[in-house]
């Protein structure tokens, strides 16, 4: 390479030049190599796997649509779409329009501890989703403390799955319907009032066209997750068919994995397009913001930011409520009749379900998980956004990177038992090990994560590349040295995002645990299925302080960091 | 300037993103030591242009010549330059010692010599006190410099510059220019800048290559550029430019409206419609004598005050409904008591008007 010194230049000038890969580029190009081949492995041939699976009978051999003609002939199986649809888009209903008042509150209103409020709605965030059902259980169970309010209803059922659903989705919705109430411009309400507007015609002419694509997109993701929710309806459902409980009948219950593939497919249509039609209409929210406005401060009113400050109240008391009976039912002798206190329930090598030893899995888990999980991510969303070359390639990372988002946890575990319980994949070792467990988590929480990473990239000046290419600094170097400290509060974020999921899922676990690597939030669930609701309450507790504790570890860590480098950050 | 050694030779760049042609045919050559701007508006090609040199976006086809090696193909980190960005893109997290010595880091050079070297570079922009600090805390014509000497640090063959004033305020460019200009004659770098802005080409350049559309329009030096603009475009981006719509009668002599114009007709016949050019200042309401050829006599329709001078609004029956810019200066309006509705007669210098074919 060094001797080029050949000033004849022979081709004609209209020949392409094909540009000279230096090591730093060859390098690259294998690094996203590495980064496409696992996430190849990872998402899509599991989940080819699983859709062939479908198409297959038990000995394996292709008979197209059978399945699935036998799904819809059996109504014990079919009529649980209707169910799940039904329960979704009522507790979707619900938990968006809570939500939207309780945002509304926090947002536009003037009312006192605003603070306490969304540190309580993130609450749901810290525990499986069961935790909701095994509440609700203590509450309006057959041994609950509010069964009147009932008035002879059974929460075992369609009433049980749509409030323990509203209430675990309820943070998630919240988070969207407040970022959505945040991009406002003040100008248009001053522009209202000098119109002499009246404020119920403001609210409808402006508020609410200006959060319509946040609603929506809420509203989608609320439908998705109750959809594909597992833990609610396995807690609370009793006989009541929804289609992630059926798929774990099926699985685990039936041993008929055949038909399990065929229900995450049923499973996966609606998910796919409420997934689809809600990046459609987060891209026009992007269109409608601009650079310039003015942002909006609440005046206060005091009819408002009373009716305001009781609802946010009541909604607050409902879910500490939530967490604060599990907890007490968890620290009693034997509900309801001897409600004396104990920590017995948490002697949990006695009782079905792994132990101490799952929570101490649970942790490895959702410590690997975070570890290796930023790595992964952290890098492939680098080579996605600043590398060079394989511009195609990238684009086509990026798309895959976006696909777990849609994909139900239940139906992700399902596709890794086909895919790495086949002797003849090179990775089966991997099975029944933490491994496994690891990479189910990972992938599962990769979208939100790849696209936190995507946005701190995207705020890095594009020419850092380019300048250490220019200082002939191979790109790992700058890598290390700037892009990875810049981004570190982006890193920190995914890093707890992953823990904090990887330590409270159910549905992506549930199949692939093994009887050494059982995690939390199986044993919660285990326990719960054998009658040991207590301790089951206690588990998805501890569950809980162990999120906080990394939250509050991680907002240390935050702060340090942002001490640290006020320095540099400083504008 | 007696060195016309050629240092960079560009051949027939062609640059294409899909079915969009950001350089159609550049061909080019720089001279050893020379500074030179590539000037045009936004979307011209020029920065397309400067990242095809520093191999950041390496052209479809076309061949680059660096100190007569081929680098026409090599990634970026085979040539042999220096750049700075518009953003400066200094390392935030990285003090100043350390962004100017990130590239001497990667050559494994003895830690005294980086040191001595980073001294140097920083005495060189008049930083060096400033090493600790970090970007952030300097001002945006600091932290230009220190682009400059990070840029300078491996003592490159070329200095390409890209838009580097232009996220600066007017006085700190003002003040830069002269900096970059004054740093750039002590090291004899050759240096590439782009720019869209005019001023900043004509004050530093030593040589402009002005390009539109993906091609070059003229390259010649400021003076060239400014005294014979090639082509309307060049007329029309650099400095003022009247236009008025005209046809030649005859050699040496075109008709505007009423009223005939001696000039220089090469390139065109008789009956060819053209665009007659001059410059406002170009424009003379003095020092007339009788028999002076192109005198025509027009109407102030409005005067603008611009400080250090006026400029006029000239129109007339004469011009049949076109008018023409004049710049007169502050001294001349007030001795000839030029007013709004004053007629003046003005005249025309045969040297200065320009013809342009119509497009």
């Amino acid at each position: 390479m060094t001797d080029t010194v050949s000033t004849t230049i022979t081709t004609s000038p209209a020949a392409p030049i094909r540009p000279t890969l230096s090591r730093d580029d060859i390098i690259m190009r294998l690094s996203m190599g590495a980064i496409a081949i696992f996430l190849i492995f990872a998402i899509i041939l599991p989940l080819y796997t699983m859709l062939s699976k479908s198409f297959e009978n038990k000995a394996g051999d292709f008979i197209g649509l059978q399945n699935f003609a036998e799904y819809f002939s059996t109504p014990a199986l079919f009529l649980s779409i209707f169910n799940s649809l039904e329960i979704s888009i009522i507790a979707t209903f619900i938990v968006l329009i809570t939500a939207f008042i309780y945002g509304y509150a926090l947002t536009r209103s003037c009312i006192p501890l605003k603070r306490f409020f969304r540190l309580v709605s993130l609450v749901p965030l810290l525990t499986p989703s069961l935790l909701g059902g095994i509440s609700l259980v203590y509450w309006f169970g057959n041994q609950g403390v509010a069964k009147g309010l009932l008035m002879g209803e059974k929460i075992y059922g369609p009433i049980g799955i749509t409030i323990g659903s509203s209430y675990w989705v309820f943070p998630h919705v919240l988070m969207i319907v407040i970022t959505a109430l945040s991009i406002t411009d003040a100008r248009l309400y001053e522009a209202a009032e000098s119109l002499r507007t009246s404020k119920l015609k403001t609210f409808f002419t402006v508020t609410l066209p200006g959060c319509k694509y946040g609603l929506i997109s809420a509203g989608f993701v609320a439908f998705t997750l109750i959809f594909t929710d597992f833990g609610v309806p396995k807690v609370i459902g009793g006989n009541y068919n929804m289609l992630a409980t059926d798929i774990y009948k099926q699985v685990i219950g039936q041993q008929n994995f055949q038909m399990g593939a065929v229900v995450s497919v049923v499973l996966l249509i609606p998910a796919i397009i409420a997934f689809t039609v809600d990046r459609i209409v987060q891209r026009k929210q992007v269109a409608l913001l601009s650079a310039r406005a003015v942002p909006y401060t609440p005046k206060s009113d005091m009819m408002r930011d009373t009716v305001l400050f009781l609802f946010c109240l009541i909604v607050a008391i409902i879910i500490l409520g939530m967490v604060g009976m599990a907890q007490y039912a968890a620290l009693v002798k034997f509900w309801p009749y001897n409600l004396t206190l104990t920590l017995d329930n948490y002697n949990f090598d006695v009782m079905d379900g792994g132990g101490w030893d799952a929570y101490y899995n649970s942790i490895r888990m959702g410590l690997y998980t975070a570890f290796f999980g930023t790595i992964v991510i952290f890098f492939g969303a680098y080579l996605v956004e600043k590398g060079r070359g394989f511009g195609a390639g990238r684009t086509a990372l990026h798309m895959i990177a976006i696909i777990p988002l849609a994909v139900p946890g239940m139906v992700l575990g399902l596709a890794y038992i086909f895919f790495f319980n086949n002797p003849a994949n090179p990775f089966n070792f991997i099975y029944g090990t933490m491994a496994i467990l690891v990479l189910a988590s990972v992938t599962h929480f990769y979208t939100v994560s790849h696209l936190t990473a995507v946005t701190a990239l995207k705020q890095m000046d594009p020419e850092f590349e380019s300048v250490s290419q220019s200082l002939k600094t191979p790109f790992y170097k700058t890598f290390s040295r700037v892009t990875v400290p810049v981004c570190m509060p982006a890193i920190f974020d995914v890093s707890i995002y992953l823990f904090m999921n990887a330590m409270t899922t159910v549905s992506a676990v549930v199949f692939i645990y093994a009887s050494d690597t059982t995690l939390a939030s199986i044993a919660v669930l285990n326990m719960d299925d054998a009658g040991d609701i207590a301790p089951a309450a206690a588990m998805a507790l501890m569950i809980a302080y162990t999120c906080l504790a990394a939250r509050g570890i991680h907002a240390v860590i935050t702060w340090q960091l942002h001490k640290k480098t006020q320095a540099w950050r400083a504008r | 300037m007696s060195q016309q050694e050629t240092f960079l030779k560009i051949q027939n760049l062609f640059k294409k993103f899909g079915d969009f042609t950001a350089l159609q045919d550049v061909s080019l050559e720089v001279y050893e030591g020379e500074f030179v701007c590539f000037l045009g508006p936004s979307g011209c090609g020029k920065t397309t242009l400067l990242r095809a040199i520093a191999g950041l976006d390496i052209q479809t086809s076309g061949h680059i010549e660096q100190d007569g090696r081929d680098i026409s193909a090599l990634p970026p980190s085979e040539r042999d330059f220096g750049i700075v960005f518009q953003s400066y893109a200094l390392f935030p997290n990285l003090t100043i010692l350390k962004n100017v010595s990130y590239g001497l880091e990667n050559v494994k050079m003895p830690k005294a010599a980086i040191d001595a070297r980073v001294t140097e570079l920083l005495e060189l922009v008049g930083l060096n006190d400033q090493g600790i600090k970090y970007p952030a805390q300097l001002s945006g014509g600091q932290q230009q410099r220190v682009a400059l000497a990070r840029a300078m640090a491996m003592s490159p063959g070329l200095l390409l510059l890209d838009e580097p004033l232009s996220a600066l305020d007017a006085r700190v460019r003002v003040h830069l220019r002269h900096e970059i200009k004054d740093l750039q004659r002590t090291l004899g770098v050759t240096t590439i800048m782009v720019t869209h802005d005019q001023e900043e080409a004509l004050t530093m350049a030593d040589r402009i290559v002005v390009m539109n559309d993906g091609v070059i329009e003229q390259i010649g030096t400021p003076e060239e550029i400014y005294s014979n603009p090639a082509s309307a475009f060049v007329a029309d981006f650099i400095g003022t430019m009247n236009f008025i719509p005209g046809k030649v009668s005859g050699t040496g002599s075109v008709l505007v409206g009423g009223a005939s114009l001696n000039c220089k007709t090469d390139g065109f016949k008789e009956g060819d419609s053209v665009v007659v050019a001059i410059r406002p200042e170009d424009v003379n309401a003095q020092d007339m004598n009788e028999g002076d050829e192109n005198i025509i006599e027009l109407d102030v329709k409005y005067l603008e005050f611009l400080g250090s001078f006026y400029r006029a609004d000239l129109g007339g029956d004469v011009l049949s409904g076109h008018e023409l810019y004049a710049d007169f200066s502050v001294n001349l309006v007030r001795r000839k008591n030029i007013e709004i509705g004053s007629k003046l007669p003005v005249r025309f210098p045969a040297q200065f008007i320009q013809l342009y074919s119509e497009s």
